[in-house]
């Protein structure tokens, strides 16, 4: 957990002073822009200039960060003296079969659509992690697929993408819609 | 009078079938997202406002979706006292104060006067709180109209001071959290001068537009949290029964007066804590329950199974909900995390948050107003009619019920916007904020901050503009004046304790 919280508070550190690099960039159709010079609090006396906002605010982020790495030097927070581990062998099985199964969700989601990945993603949940009988992870991902074409599709008319299997719900297109 | 024959219309026109419907639905789903742990009002209303559009669409009003998002904000603080009392665990943070007592009344043997008790003392709390809200509302509304743009930042600025003042949380982690939700509700493009802006890692397929507050609050509320849960509650729980019968349920009811003490401090103390911006119903409902038990004369009996440690956060939280309301509506600034959601939606919805509503909206706010008081007798009835029922929905494993969260909340996302990029930023915030989580860091500020940051930026900009950069129009003016420095005490809150706390140590040693 102490690994974790410093290295957590280096990894703000850094996005910090990236987010304030970026808030200095001058507008794309001004080549002749001066990086930072945008973050003033009366530029050109029109007031604050477009990176006024997000430059301090991250500064503000990254002086905190810091604060979070005294601390943790100074073992002030709960996290900097925990001597227990970040996840513990549970939590990274967890994290990997749980995070790993939305990540390929939101892959599947690109290749078969919504209503080819919900039923995958439920039946391998309920069926696999959640260790249910199968017919029961079967049934509630084919209802819940169902159930969203018709509330998104049919009544909402949002058009979730359908991936490869487009052909498959024309069909239903000439029936519903 | 006048205040006493809006209200009645919008009793009446909350009271028409679709209204009644709705409210009844957004309280059973209150009830069971309260009720369910590891999930609260805020999960509830974040991972369902994108299908509230199909409701504005059917219903063809704007009040109808936020009667069925406000009838779940209040279905749930009801719900959360069932796994209190019966689980052992809070079904949401808003309820953690009802097991202190609620538990040890379960374990003896009362848990359906504890849920009896808590119920009443909710619904007492919710009505009280209303009946406040509808007189207080219309009048700081119309104070509110007299407010500037310094005026609206100085209250913008007394919300993230109360989070960093008063939330206990880690200090700089909790500025760390509100500064991230400000920084990201910039990306895309700078509303004043129209220059993109922040356009991270040069993606423009994914920055573009802005990141939206929705993309944020459901990585946080519906993946983030939800891993958290599942790490978190590995151990099976062991659901305390509860001995249901109309009999002991009418003894139950009889003895609620007895809780008259904390009843009558939660539902005052918690509509006050609701109203501070950014505070709501959690601190509410623990300074309720502290309270009681410092004015009581049997200060030993409380964490015991006393019934008014049930009755004050209960009442507390009710109160609260509706209180975090009244500065969302009349000042545009969210008085708790689910109703900075709330607030999001109505701009999703076309509406503009703030003291003009009352005038310019009266077709939504009204109705709105009296769907509470509706949700409120819903919410009660329908809590103590079915808490046999909620009892064998709470044996639902959780290895089902989060698996079809992850499903909306992606499928939820992608509805909203229409856009693949954003559900995988959402799925990167989620992922983000479960690690975060677990290292002690407040999320509730970044989306509080996300839904205030576009509000905030154009008011300080504006009002620096109007004083030619000068800071002290935040403290000049009389109005902005006051709310600066309570705002600057409240941030130098922590600092005056450290020092406390070192003189102490230092006298000590």
């Amino acid at each position: 957990m102490r690994l974790a919280e410093l290295v957590t508070a280096f990894v703000i550190a850094l996005f910090s002073l990236y987010l304030m690099w970026e808030s200095g960039e001058g507008p794309s159709w001004d080549p002749t822009a001066v990086r930072f010079a945008n973050i003033g609090i009366n530029v050109n006396n029109e007031g604050p200039g477009s990176g006024f906002w997000p430059f301090w605010l991250s500064l503000a982020m990254f002086i905190c960060s810091i604060m979070v790495g005294i601390n943790w030097f100074r073992r002030r927070s709960p996290p900097s003296r925990s001597t227990d581990r970040f996840l513990d062998t549970y939590g990274v099985k967890m994290f990997a079969l749980v995070g790993g199964g939305l990540v390929v969700f939101l892959f599947l989601i690109g290749l078969i659509g919504f209503y080819g990945a919900i039923p995958i993603f439920l039946f391998y949940y309920i069926y696999f992690l959640g260790k249910h009988p199968w017919w029961l992870a079967a049934l509630i991902g084919i209802s819940a697929a169902v159930f969203c074409f018709f509330f998104f599709d049919v009544a909402m008319r949002i058009v979730l993408p359908k991936g490869a299997l487009e052909p498959m719900f024309i069909p239903l297109y000439d029936i519903f819609l | 009078m006048e205040v006493v024959a809006l209200l009645l219309d919008g009793v009446w026109a909350a009271l028409q079938p679709t209204n009644l419907g709705l409210a009844f639905l957004g309280v059973v789903i209150g009830l069971f997202v309260g009720a369910m742990p590891g999930l609260g009002s805020v999960n509830g209303v974040a991972i369902l406002l994108p299908f509230t559009f199909v409701i504005q669409e059917i219903t063809g009003t704007i009040s109808s979706p936020m009667i069925f998002l406000a009838a779940i904000y209040y279905g749930a603080m009801y719900g959360g006292a069932i796994s209190s009392i019966t689980l052992g665990i809070p079904g949401a943070s808003t309820a953690v104060a009802t097991t202190f007592d609620g538990r040890p009344m379960a374990l003896s043997g009362n848990a359906e006067k504890a849920l009896v008790i808590a119920a009443i003392a909710s619904f007492v709390g919710g009505t009280l709180s209303n009946v406040i809200f509808t007189g207080a509302a219309p009048l700081l509304a119309s104070v509110a109209l007299k407010f500037g743009n310094p005026e609206i930042f100085a209250l913008m600025l007394l919300a993230f001071a109360t989070f960093i003042g008063l939330s206990g949380d880690d200090i700089p982690k909790t500025i760390i959290s509100i500064c991230f939700g400000l920084v990201m509700s910039a990306v895309g493009f700078d509303i004043i001068s129209g220059a993109p802006r922040l356009l991270l890692f040069d993606s423009t397929q994914w920055f573009s537009r802005g990141i939206q507050f929705l993309v944020l609050a459901i990585g946080v509320y519906g993946i983030g949290e939800m891993l958290w849960t599942i790490n978190s509650s590995r151990d099976s729980l062991k659901m305390t029964e509860a001995n249901i019968t109309l009999a002991r349920v009418w003894d139950a009811i009889k003895s609620f007066p007895e809780t008259w003490r904390g009843t009558t401090i939660g539902s005052f103390l918690g509509f006050f804590v609701g109203i501070l911006p950014a505070a709501g119903a959690t601190p509410g409902s623990l300074m309720a329950y502290g309270v009681t038990k410092m004015v009581s004369k049997n200060q030993e009996e409380f964490g015991k199974g006393r019934a008014d440690g049930v009755a004050a956060p209960e009442a507390a939280n009710n109160s609260a909900s509706t209180g975090a309301m009244l500065p969302m509506m009349t000042l545009g600034i969210p008085g708790s995390p689910t109703t900075a959601v709330l607030l999001a939606g109505m701009v999703i919805w076309g509406l503009q948050p703030g003291p003009l509503l009352f005038t310019d909206q009266p077709e939504f706010v009204w109705p709105l107003i009296g769907s509470f008081y509706i949700s409120n007798v819903i919410a009660v009835t329908v809590n103590l009619a079915c808490i046999p029922l909620f009892l064998k929905v709470l044996r639902m494993p959780f290895s089902i019920l989060a698996p079809l969260i992850f499903v909306l909340s992606v499928v939820g996302t992608y509805a909203a916007y229409q856009n693949i990029y954003d559900v995988w930023l959402m799925l990167i915030f989620g992922i983000g904020a479960f690690l975060l989580r677990i290292l002690d860091y407040p999320l509730a500020p970044a989306v509080l901050a996300i839904v205030l940051g576009p509000i905030a930026e154009p008011k300080l900009r504006q009002s620096l503009l109007l004083s030619d950069g000068s800071w002290m129009i935040f403290l000049e003016r009389p109005i902005a004046g006051p709310i600066t420095i309570a705002a600057i005490i409240l941030l130098l809150l922590p600092l005056y304790g450290f020092i406390r706390k070192r003189m102490k140590a230092s006298k000590a040693s």
